[in-house]
């Protein structure tokens, strides 16, 4: 099998692992107030760890690349859908690169 | 209702909301096809990747050590790293799905679960039921896969300006998903907060520079929704099965 291949399959396997074994073993219920609050903040926690400051560096530039994250957050605070977020800051980046 | 109404209406109910999932994917799906490809990989290198792996920021990471030629282990170890956080997000799920639902049943909706169809699935008021997952799961599904494919097949006619642009895609759909509840919720603007300035400490602080980002995640994570949990723990639940 080619590299790319083998590598892609590995990548796949330690992709579906952490999001079965989870819910396949663990099924009683978690009386602990404390790890149910804990899993509810998580997906809040991850994703502003990996959203900051990494966007700043994700266009090649970081003036278009704050112009489209003050954008983002703007149509998000407006609850706006993930479709027009993501078309909104990257019209945004786009628009702003043209002149910085 | 009948049984198989049931299960036809939480498929349609689920695929609903799964929607602005799918159309939000396609953009930054375009970008992962353009990179890959971008580096040397074959189109359908890229699409089978989207397919089999159905992640952000994990599957970005592994095809750009690909790209590199770098070794299996490490590979697979960066992926890992960053995919912890489904582990948390599996075990947050496991208590608010239908209790009915079987084994194989999770082998398969399991696979679906990404930072955003967790975050809608963790929003629902009442247990979650298999057909809802599935339909949930599906567009998602098919959206990152479809727009691996665009990106991939198109990537040597756009410019640069362009391609440049949809690398703030997958950051900008995170932002849609936590920016809400954040605004309702003190302790999850607070908890972003935390999140946020302890990655940040833990990537320019030189003293912590042995710490990958991947792990920087991880560590962020838990000690943001630790304290988070620790200051403002969370009294109610939502045990009503909420018929729509």
């Amino acid at each position: 099998m080619p590299y790319a291949l083998i590598a892609a399959l590995l990548m796949a396997l330690v992709t579906y692992l952490p999001r079965v074994l989870p819910i396949a073993v663990f099924r009683k219920e978690i009386k602990s107030t404390y790890i149910k609050s804990f899993l509810r903040y998580v997906p809040y926690a991850v994703l502003g760890a990996l959203t900051f400051p990494d966007i700043f560096s994700s266009t090649n530039n970081y003036g278009t690349a704050i112009c489209g994250t003050v954008v983002a957050l703007i149509l998000a605070y407006m609850e706006k859908s993930l479709f027009i977020v993501a078309l909104g800051a990257i019209l945004t980046v786009y628009v702003t690169g043209l002149f910085l | 209702m009948n049984k198989s109404q049931t299960k036809i209406n939480d498929f349609v109910y689920g695929f609903k909301k799964g929607t602005p999932i799918l159309l939000g994917y396609i953009p930054v799906a375009f970008t992962f096809g353009l990179m890959a490809v971008g580096g040397g990989l074959h189109p359908l290198m890229a699409v089978f990747i989207s397919l089999t792996n159905l992640t952000s920021a994990g599957q970005f990471a592994g095809t750009n050590l690909i790209i590199q030629g770098a070794g299996y282990l490490e590979i697979a170890l960066t992926t890992f790293v960053i995919n912890i956080r489904y582990m948390l997000m599996s075990l947050s799920l496991s208590q608010k799905i239908d209790p009915k639902i079987t084994l194989w049943q999770c082998l398969v909706f399991g696979f679906g679960i990404t930072d955003e169809t967790f975050s809608v699935a963790s929003m629902e008021k009442g247990r979650l039921s298999y057909f809802y997952m599935l339909g949930l799961i599906a567009g998602p599904i098919f959206g990152w896969s479809f727009g691996t494919a665009l990106g991939a097949f198109t990537s040597s006619a756009l410019p640069e300006s362009l391609s440049n642009a949809m690398g703030i895609a997958l950051f900008a759909m995170f932002i849609a998903i936590i920016v809400p509840p954040a605004k309702k919720s003190r302790p999850v603007l607070m908890i972003v907060l935390i999140s946020v300035a302890i990655n940040l400490a833990l990537k320019y602080i030189p003293l912590f520079s042995f710490i990958s980002s991947g792990f920087a995640i991880i560590i962020s994570t838990v000690l943001g929704a630790g304290i988070g949990a620790a200051i403002w723990p969370i009294k109610e639940e939502n045990p009503v099965l909420k018929e729509e």
